[in-house]
């Protein structure tokens, strides 16, 4: 009963197929069954955020979900993201101000503020940062990705900082 | 501040129209990384690449008595189980030790532990499978039989003679001990009105790269070549020992380097499972792929910072600093990391106390000791945080003790910024720096007074904020003292190459590498403004042993001031070169000609003359059509290593402001300030997100982050639940101020800004709660500052 | 770091999840949310012969207002339970809570029915169900079983279930009009399990409690439904008073220790959280300052 179990899903608006092993979990399965690299992997304990992933329009840590657990469900990743052209705005304010050093951590970031956005179209500083609260970052102090986040939320609203 | 310039002619490179120096301008590339398109090493697959775990010591220290490897053998998916002694045929042991650091001894590490394990979490064998998880399952089916032995971990107690030595051979368990005097300080103390004493208890802490540490190694038996893909700040100096320890020649080692998912010092050594892994690969003639495990991270990954120092101050009742004395003791682990060694710490620490203040009467010991617990060595702004911390917490309490506020007595004591040339306490030289007007920059910037009278009012109703200062230098540009006088095969210089391709684009290649501080950048902009073309003309290529000029790499904050002025010196030659050319086909002289918006243009009037694309055209494709004996080299190349000044030294002074909850201990940051001097600035925004960082990982060390041992020396909080780093959640905005005083060893007169953030954050927390405190009578020299510290120096448990 | 192998069955119903666990007992475990389970079987800290994934059973999830009970069906992922306007309306408390606990992504998954059953001593979820005077509705082979909240949690991880029984639902008693809460923890970093938490359910009268529920976690080895709110309850609160019931708080208390705090500092903010919340309840800022000694 450890065998393979197949699955079928939709990973970037594209019908996946597989058969997976049931303890391959969603990141290793994107990563290295569909080369979908952009989702990182940093813990392996659901702590990190760096492996964040869209699963039926919410975003999740795709470290603590089982590929097979994805049956039937759309998954979205950071090169769904950026391909879609969804986040071309926050990517171009992430540019501008600097808000990535390594890079490793920046698309879970990216996922995480997208969710934010969305929910939320004017959040305060102190509501980016408790949203960011599960999103290591070791490189930038946070403040960068902050400013990126809340000049993206304003220029959504037509407005100026 | 400016600073006067012996060839005011150079400068034009710098200053010409359209420069990018001292511009803020998007990094090239993010969008890669933006949009998870990157290669790092743990995204790399090769054909028929196997998968590396490795079985580590439960125990800190331990014999190994057997290793029974016949049934993980025999599981699904393994290639192979190695265990130390069997790669030993492949992988020689070695020693970290250099020679100017004078008595520093270690001990022979292998690759793979040997009869005995030193540390929990030392490798014991290795598993090679098919998949990462396969090894892991037969890794459990690894069966080694341990003698445990007496555990080293107190480092009070390392030297004693009842505590038992860890490596016999050395004789004791004392790595190394310097000790400095200068001046004249028992009478220095006599003349004292007070002398203050404390004794700097600091965490143990870890880099925690969001990428762990990963390698692929790929040895190629028909070519007899080893590449090795590694998340590495030195590729040549994995080169160079990868070679040395598998009994091959540089040139058949290739190191190639692509993203890092962060680095900070943590992955500039060479570490023992890393070598293992190049050994693997040449011992199975394969590709094999490691990528540490967040546990493994916490275990292997180096540690740093383990101090205790005592610290005394002498100070006269007008604030004048009398002395300084210390007393550091650290604890590094089993054996001294190599080839960096991890005496370095330790002897940043005696270099650096006192070092922004006037006084030369200062005396130090420094004793570094072996101790079983994993391997401590540089990390981010090496021993600045302990010598920083140090002194401005001494400085607080005498500042304290004579009742006088923190920044006049740092104000009366700070070298004056006309006093240049001078040496330090501890005999380094500075070439300039700016203490004081960076202080006085700082203490504009937050508003010191009204901070002061704000605090004053809230204390009224019992709500306790506190103000903290911390002034302090930061080595960079290290020379060849650093460690190549030592006897290390690390390249203290670095060597940058450009060219003018068919397109009248340029590829630069540098030694230096990119970990996220932004060197492609930085390289970039110096090229385009030097050679007068835009950006985006302008291709970097780093991290690849096979093609870039040989050097350091990206360590020490020395990527802008000494490749950077590799980058410059090298687009002079070929901007001259460029116009050597164009002279001889526009029948022109060069003086009369410049290069501006990716043009050839007249001096005097501006006008575009031929395009650099067409010039390349004619140089690669017509060369028939130049006049006789105009052979063009659209190529130069130019190395730099600082040779006038070991190190080029920069200062910076750091305020905390923030609450402390005296019910439950809590500390909540409201606000952190920076004034620093890096010299020329090639890109504002790059240089403040480098403080900013450097700040965050300082205030990580000041509040949250510690390696927790037990008694037996098992660490009890290696994972990222336990061992806390910074969060959004919890850090202030962070204001960034400037002071530039360049360098005049270099035309570019650029210095190090990557580890100034880090080196005073945690003193400023630090002076802040014991502000806060001050009403209370208790003073607390421990980081972390956590709620559990806070409430017992407060007696409230 | 990659979880031991396992055998996987998506349960098809109640029923099938239950035939499951019958059969392998001990060996089986039941994934919901995942959002605990995951990270111990990535450590090797567990290595299940089985794994039921109830996540199908959608008959699980949702939050459903009946009279005077609401009934909250285990799969109830915590971002429902933010979201959800009956909540809000009939156990804000339990709002309140949902929000410190960990972070977005991990809210989206995690499930209440999850969180009970895996009975971390210092997860908020536990203790609201004391607090809020919860039932805990198991399903096993015998049938249905309804088990006061404060009879299931036994120990740290361990409940009253049998490893034969899945959790199906809550149900907790509509929160009365004029009652008033409280939910505070410390933690170090937002997000983290707390050091100490209180979930505390009020109903005051003439400013003083006419009832009081203090629901603490993280001060022992399962939450605990603080006795010592009964010493503030129909009684002018003075200081001395709340002494007295801090002094009868401690006595309570078996606190553990951990990375973050020992057990002398986990009594400390224990006090310092009812003294907070006293004050705060009352609105009654003189209570508030210090932990009474």
């Amino acid at each position: 009963m450890t065998a393979t179990v197949a699955i079928a899903l939709s990973v970037n608006g594209e019908l996946v197929e597989a058969n997976v092993l049931p303890r391959l979990n969603l990141a290793d399965f994107l990563r290295e069954h569909l080369k979908l690299t952009g989702t990182h992997v940093g813990c392996e304990h659901g702590v990190c955020g760096a492996c964040t992933v869209r699963v039926n329009g919410d975003i999740v840590r795709s470290c603590l979900m089982l590929a097979v657990q994805t049956q039937n469900a759309a998954i979205e990743t950071i090169e769904g993201l950026s391909d879609s052209g969804e986040i071309a705005d926050l990517q171009s304010a992430f540019r501008e101000r600097n808000a990535l050093q390594c890079g490793f951590c920046t698309p879970g970031m990216l996922m995480a503020a997208q969710d934010l956005l969305k929910q939320s179209p004017c959040p305060d500083r102190e509501r980016i940062r408790e949203h960011l609260s599960g999103n290591y970052c070791r490189c930038t102090g946070y403040q960068a990705i902050v400013d990126a986040i809340e000049s993206t939320a304003w220029a959504r609203r037509g407005r100026r900082p | 501040m400016t600073s006067e310039r012996e060839n005011p002619q150079t400068l034009s490179a710098l200053d010409r129209p359209n420069s990018y120096i001292g511009k803020t301008v998007p990094r090239p590339n993010l969008d890669r990384l933006m949009q998870g398109r990157g290669l790092y090493v743990s995204d790399i697959e090769l054909p028929r690449m196997a998968h590396a775990v490795f079985l580590r010591s439960p125990h800190a220290h331990a014999r190994i008595v057997g290793i029974e490897t016949s049934a993980a053998k025999q599981m699904p998916g393994v290639i192979a189980v190695v265990s130390g002694r069997e790669l030993s045929t492949v992988v020689t042991p070695w020693v970290g030790v250099l020679s100017h650091l004078k008595g520093l001894k270690s001990a022979p590490q292998s690759a793979i532990a040997v009869d005995r394990v030193c540390w929990q979490g030392e490798a014991v064998a290795a598993v090679v499978a098919a998949s990462r998880a396969q090894a892991e399952d037969a890794a459990e089916h690894v069966l080694v039989k341990y003698e445990e032995l007496h555990a080293v971990t107190d480092m009070r107690t390392a030297l004693d003679p009842a505590t038992p030595v860890i490596h016999a051979s050395l004789g004791d368990n004392l790595a190394f001990e310097r000790i400095h005097d200068a001046g004249a300080v028992d009478l220095a103390f006599a003349e004292s009105d007070e002398v203050v004493e404390a004794e700097f208890v600091f965490g143990r802490h870890t880099g925690v790269t969001l990428e762990p540490r990963a390698v692929v190694a790929d040895w190629n038996a028909a070519e007899a070549r080893l590449t090795i893909y590694q998340g590495t700040q030195a590729p040549h100096m994995v080169q160079n020992i990868a070679a040395l320890h598998l009994c091959l020649k540089e040139s058949q080692v290739r190191v190639v380097c692509k993203d890092v998912g962060g680095s900070f010092g943590i992955k500039v050594h060479i570490y023992a499972d890393e070598m293992a892994t190049y050994a693997l690969s040449k011992l199975l003639r394969r590709p094999v792929k490691f990528v540490a495990d967040r546990v493994e991270s916490f275990n292997t990954d180096i540690h740093a910072r383990d101090h205790r120092c005592k610290g005394k101050i002498g100070v006269k009742r007008d604030g004048t600093i009398m002395a300084f004395e210390i007393d550091d003791l650290t604890g590094i682990g089993p054996y001294s990391m190599y080839p960096r060694t991890s005496a370095i710490e330790a002897n940043q620490v005696v270099n650096l106390v006192g070092g922004p203040y006037v006084t030369g009467n200062y005396r130090a010991r420094a004793r570094v000791v072996f101790q079983n617990k994993n391997v401590m060595c540089q990390y981010r702004a090496v021993g600045h945080p302990i010598a920083c911390s140090v002194t401005e917490g001494l400085v607080d309490l005498a500042a304290m003790k004579i009742a006088m506020d923190p920044v006049e007595i740092r104000r009366r004591n700070l070298i004056a910024d006309d006093a240049y040339p001078c040496a330090s306490p501890s005999g380094l030289r500075f070439e300039r720096l700016s203490h004081h007007a960076a202080l006085a920059k700082l203490v504009q910037m937050m508003d010191y007074d009204a901070l002061r009278a704000e605090q004053a009012a809230l204390r009224v109703k019992n709500i306790h904020r506190g103000i903290g200062i911390a002034s302090f230098i930061e080595v960079t540009n290290p020379s060849a003292a650093f460690y190549g006088v030592g006897g290390a095969k690390i390249s203290s210089q670095d060597g940058v190459a450009v060219r003018l391709d068919a397109q009248g684009s340029v590829i630069c290649q540098t030694s230096i590498t990119e970990q996220g501080q932004g060197s492609e950048s930085l390289t970039a902009q110096i090229v385009g403004s030097v050679l007068g073309v835009s950006m985006d003309r302008v291709r970097v290529m780093l991290g690849d042993t096979d093609n870039t000029p040989y050097g350091g790499g990206t360590w020490a904050s020395r990527g802008a001031g000494i490749g950077g002025e590799a980058a410059l010196q090298a687009t002079k030659v070929l901007r001259k070169n460029v116009l050597d050319v164009a002279s001889a086909i526009l029948q022109s002289v060069p003086g009369e000609l410049d290069i501006v918006n990716n043009a050839v243009v007249n001096v005097v009037d501006g006008a575009p003359r031929i395009d650099l694309s067409e010039l390349a055209r004619i140089v690669y494709f017509r060369p028939d059509t130049l006049p006789p004996g105009v052979q063009p080299e659209l190529m130069a190349t130019r190395h730099f290593v600082p040779r006038e000044y070991p190190f080029a030294f920069t200062n910076g002074v750091q305020a905390s402001w923030l609450e402390l909850d005296l019910d439950t201990g809590f500390v909540k940051l409201l606000k952190h300030w920076v004034v620093e001097d890096c010299g020329t600035i090639i890109n504002p925004q790059l240089v403040d997100e480098q403080i900013r960082g450097g700040v965050v990982q300082g205030l990580g060390a000041a509040l949250f982050e510690k390696c927790v041992y037990d008694e037996r020396g098992q660490l009890t909080n290696a994972n990222m639940a336990d061992y806390l780093v910074p969060m959004s959640g919890e850090m202030p905005d962070i204001d960034v101020g400037h002071v530039v005083s360049p360098t005049l060893e270099s035309e570019l007169g650029a210095k190090g800004a990557g580890e100034a953030g880090t080196a005073g954050a945690a003193a400023a927390v630090t002076n802040a709660v014991n502000d806060a405190l001050r009403p209370f009578g208790t003073i607390i020299t421990e980081i972390p500052l956590t709620p559990q510290v806070i409430l017992t120096a407060l007696r409230r448990i | 770091m990659k979880a031991s192998a396992f055998a996987y069955a998506r349960a098809t119903s109640v029923a099938n999840a239950l035939e499951m666990l019958t059969t392998y007992g001990e060996r089986a475990k039941v994934l919901s949310g995942g959002q605990s389970l995951l990270p111990a079987m990535n450590l090797r800290l567990v290595a299940p012969e089985l794994i039921v994934d109830i996540g199908e059973l959608t008959e699980l999830r949702g939050v459903a207002v009946k009279g005077e009970v609401l009934t909250i069906g285990a799969l109830t992922r915590h971002a429902d339970l933010l979201k959800s306007r009956e909540v809000a309306a009939h156990a804000p408390l339990l709002k309140d809570a949902v929000a410190h606990i960990a972070h977005p992504a991990i809210r989206n998954r995690g499930t209440i029915g999850g969180s009970l059953a895996h009975a971390d001593p210092a997860s908020e979820l536990p203790a609201c169900m004391l607090t809020l005077g919860a039932t805990i509705i198991a399903r096993g082979p015998g049938g249905e079983r309804r088990i006061a909240a404060n009879e299931f949690f036994v120990g740290i991880y361990e409940t009253a279930l049998t490893p034969q029984e899945l959790l199906v639902a809550v149900e907790l008693p509509v929160t009365p009009k004029n009652s008033t809460h409280f939910f505070h923890e410390f933690a170090r970093r937002h997000g983290d399990y707390a050091i100490v938490g209180l979930a505390a359910q009020a109903s005051i009268r003439d400013g003083r409690f006419a009832d009081l529920r203090l629901g603490f976690f993280a001060v022992g080895d399962r939450p605990l439904l603080a006795e010592s709110a009964s010493k503030l309850v129909d009684v002018a609160i003075t200081p001395a008073v709340l002494i007295e019931a801090a002094s009868a708080l401690d006595d309570e208390l078996d606190p553990l220790e951990d990375q973050q705090a020992t057990p002398a500092m986990r009594r400390h903010l224990a006090k310092v959280l009812l003294a907070r919340c006293v004050s705060l309840l009352l609105a009654r800022p003189d209570l508030g300052a210090g932990a009474p000694a």
